[in-house]
């Protein structure tokens, strides 16, 4: 630690020079934080407490076939379930067609499955009041700039109304908030199942999926194959999965996302390696003199073997910590901008360790050769000029 | 002062990158051309031309500190053509799949087909529109067609619990006929009326159990795959099989609607007469769109996001070479002090200067661009990818594709940050006083 006002100096002999790779450094390790936050975004989706406690089950045969409503009684009849819920698709579209709102039509007790999203004490009574009211997320609120009263005309890109209409109106009563925009219900509107399956004639009687929350997690395998059992070699065979398998599984199907960003960070992170590597080759070529002068004062080989080392270190780990801290910084245009796909953008502990891991290796890959060229200065030699 | 100058020096820069990256290669090889003849005709051209010379003979000493331009401006590229590539590859696939003198006939609004209904009424009533082409026995070139989703297992999961969303056709005998493309490959069709199917050949490779001969359970029913299928597009990632059967599964009291009637016109001048008549009809209520461009729509949204996410995580590299490219001209300028100062004092002007220290540090970003246009055609061209694409209800396999176009973007990169790099460390090296310079040692 004594020493480090001695590498500070030298690392910042050539202030140009460092401040450049520093600003290198630092947009390397800005991309990984964001891309890590991604991974971690993906990867963790549907992995909060109370989606561990939620089972969804769904048609075996396809997430478009329909299951009938008298399912219900049934579900909530299994051993350990708390409460179910249902939803439909609904597909909604404001204003242009390609526009889509996520929007399911929904049952009454759909908010009590999903405690985490927020819905004041007043919104809720005025959506249960109005067969015709929604609730909608508040990023769609501020994007839309809606209010509460407003009539939110929408239209159903698969069910037409009684009149045969795919333009469907609704009166905007409440908003669902969730902490930090976590629940994805903050991005999406939710209406009455009773009015849609009263409304449209090519429903009747269905539901989409159920949801249903358990009240021991640790039985939610042995429940979820209970709720399929109700069905099996019926003409509706049901697959029943925790929320966090479901959700993983939907995810896999999209993208392979962790190879990706391993990829990019792969590409990203080699060649920082050379460049970095570079700047410190020519460093301590620059300063033969002055380390072979240190020695000539008794500093030891292997000091100056760890003075090398440690300015490379110093270096990777200045610019990446600085490049983690821009990354919350950017980050909180991050959810906006993927439309609320993306809703981890807090550089977590777990990105924070990795990254410092990630810059001290680095830092002592690129300071090796240098270091230890400066540990094998002759004297005699590098005083001279030679 | 001087800042304000930076800073407008920099604005300009900015915009002139965005300008270049606009600029089709046309346009580029006029500039090229250009600085060509101003390089042989006029007295500085000439000076700019012998001063490169020099700086660029000096490289192979320098081969450390250049390759630090070459390697991170690969890296840029590298990514940013894998990026666009896969987007593009993506863009590609459903492009091919449809063609401007075939129609789709859905129900009106429905964004994609499997969100439609039409009638068994409707599609006999589009089937008969004029501009529909004939096939040898004279029947219209129509087939209605029914898009239901299955789920079966994927590769390399778990049977049981690791399901993946299949897009199943039902088809007719004219799907055959309108889809020319697309070839049994392996086993043969499947016979009307019982429950066969053929898989395509992307779907055999993202699914198990999609074997000649194998069962596969879709819901509580035994289907017998009995061939393999390949079109090259998208058809490839679907399941077919007979629309009579697939239909009572799926729809158990509306067995005889469909989603969608795709049909041969008798050339793509027929489309408006063919539109026309299905739109003024009352019997019906749809939407009539060439396939060219209703597939295309459906790639639209997400091969955007693919370039999206591909130029905001090429900007951060960029950005990051950049620095790069500067570290090292402003290190190459530094130790050629004496030299060019040398040649200042004997004569040579500022341009000069400048135009040889961006022309070497754009050659070697040249370099990079190639190498890493080169490495990611190596490693992704052809490379198979899939998606959950918005709009469809099953996985789409494609084929990631490094087309001249996408190099191309890569090189106009490489050559922006090569710009940049070496601007300001030329600009330095013009406006280094000759006496001081020469002092240096």
């Amino acid at each position: 630690m004594k020493y480090l006002h001695l590498i500070w100096a030298a690392l910042f002999r050539r202030k140009t020079r460092t401040i450049l790779t520093l600003l290198s450094i630092i947009m390397a390790f800005l991309l990984f934080g964001m891309l890590d936050a991604v991974r971690i975004s993906f990867a963790e989706a549907g992995q909060s407490a109370n989606g561990a406690e939620r089972l969804q089950t769904g048609a075996r045969l396809s997430f478009i076939q329909t299951l009938p409503k008298s399912l219900t009684e049934k579900i909530a009849a299994v051993p350990g379930v708390k409460d179910v819920a249902f939803a439909n698709w609904f597909g909604g579209a404001y204003q242009d067609p390609h526009n889509q709102v996520f929007t399911f039509a929904v049952s009454d007790n759909y908010l009590d499955v999903y405690p985490e999203v927020i819905v004041s004490a007043e919104d809720r009574k005025a959506f249960a009041d109005d067969l015709n009211g929604i609730l909608a997320g508040e990023m769609l609120i501020k994007k839309y700039g809606w209010k509460i009263g407003d009539t939110i005309p929408l239209q159903s890109q698969i069910f037409p109304n009684q009149e045969g209409s795919k333009n469907w109106s609704f009166k905007l009563v409440g908003v669902m908030s969730s902490k930090d925009g976590r629940a994805f219900q903050s991005g999406m509107i939710i209406l009455h199942w009773k009015k849609f399956d009263e409304t449209t004639p090519y429903n009747q009687g269905e539901v989409g999926w159920y949801v249903s929350r358990v009240t021991d997690v640790n039985q939610a395998d042995r429940i979820a194959r209970d709720i399929d059992a109700l069905s099996a070699n019926s003409d509706h065979e049901t697959k029943t999965q925790t929320e966090q398998a479901a959700t993983r599984n939907w995810i896999k199907q999209m993208a392979d996302i962790g190879l990706i960003v391993t990829s990019i960070m792969g590409a990203v992170f080699f060649t920082l390696v050379l460049l970095t590597g570079n700047t410190m080759m020519q460093a301590v070529r620059e300063r033969t003199n002055e380390l072979a002068v240190l020695k000539t004062m008794g500093f030891s080989n292997h000091k100056v073997l760890g003075l090398v080392l440690g300015e490379s270190v110093l270096l990777l780990l200045l610019g990446g910590a600085i490049g983690l801290a821009l990354v919350s910084v950017i980050g909180a245009a991050l959810p906006a901008m993927s439309g609320g796909m993306i809703n981890n953008t807090h550089v977590g502990i777990s990105s924070w360790v990795v990254g410092i891991a990630l810059a001290t290796g680095i830092g002592l890959l690129i300071g090796a050769l240098p270091a230890t060229r400066a540990m094998r200065i002759n004297i005699v030699d590098a005083l001279a000029g030679r | 002062m001087k800042f304000l100058v930076g800073l407008l020096t920099f604005l300009a820069v900015i915009v002139g990158v965005f300008a270049f990256l606009n600029l089709s290669w046309l346009a580029l090889l006029g500039v090229l051309v250009l600085l060509a003849l101003w390089m042989l005709l006029t007295r500085r051209g000439r000076q700019a031309a012998s001063v490169t010379g020099i700086g660029v003979s000096t490289l192979p000493q320098r081969l450390g500190s250049s390759a630090v331009i070459v390697v991170g401006i690969a890296g840029v590229v590298g990514v940013l053509v894998a990026m666009l590539a896969m987007a593009n590859g993506f863009r590609e696939t459903l492009a091919r799949t449809g063609s401007n003198d075939t129609v789709i006939v859905m129900r009106g609004a429905s964004a994609s087909e499997v969100s439609s209904v039409l009638g068994h009424d409707a599609t006999v009533v589009i089937a008969q529109a004029p501009g529909i082409a004939k096939d040898d026995q004279g029947r219209p070139i129509a087939s209605p067609e029914l898009v239901v989703a299955a789920n079966l297992p994927m590769m390399g999961g778990d049977p049981e619990e690791d399901f993946g969303s299949v897009q199943v056709r039902g088809i007719g005998d004219m799907a055959w006929e309108l889809r020319r493309n697309a070839t049994i490959i392996e086993g043969r069709k499947f016979t009307p009326g019982m429950r066969e199917l053929v898989a395509g050949k992307g779907a055999q490779r993202q699914f198990q159990g999609l074997e000649v001969g194998h069962e596969v359970k879709l819901g509580n029913q035994a289907w017998t795959v009995v061939g393999i299928f390949e079109s090259d597009d998208a058809m490839e990632s679907e399941l077919w099989g007979d629309a009579g059967v697939v239909g009572p599964t799926y729809r158990p009291n509306g067995g005889n609607s469909r989603t969608s009637v795709f049909a041969r016109l008798t050339g793509a001048d027929a489309f408006d007469a063919f539109k026309a008549a299905l739109v003024s009809d009352p019997r019906l209520q749809v939407d009539v769109d060439t396939t060219l461009n209703y597939f295309s729509k459906q790639s639209e949204g997400t091969s955007k996001a693919i370039t999206v996410i591909g130029m905001v995580v090429g900007t951060i590299m960029a950005i990051g070479a950049v620095f790069g490219a500067l570290n090292t001209m402003f290190a190459a300028v530094a130790t050629r002090a004496r030299e060019i100062a040398t040649l200042r004092a004997i004569g040579f002007r500022g341009l000069p200067v400048v135009i040889a220290i961006m022309l070497e540090t754009m050659l070697l970003a040249l370099l990079g661009g190639v190498l890493g246009g080169f490495i990611a055609w190596l490693i992704f061209n052809g490379y198979t990818a899939s998606t959950l694409a918005a709009g469809s209800t099953g996985q789409l396999t494609f084929e990631l594709s490094v087309a001249p176009a996408v190099l191309w973007t890569g090189i106009k990169w490489a050559l922006a940050i090569g710009f940049i790099g070496g601007l300001y460390p030329a600009l330095r090296a013009a406006r280094m006083p000759v006496t001081t310079a020469l002092r240096e040692s």
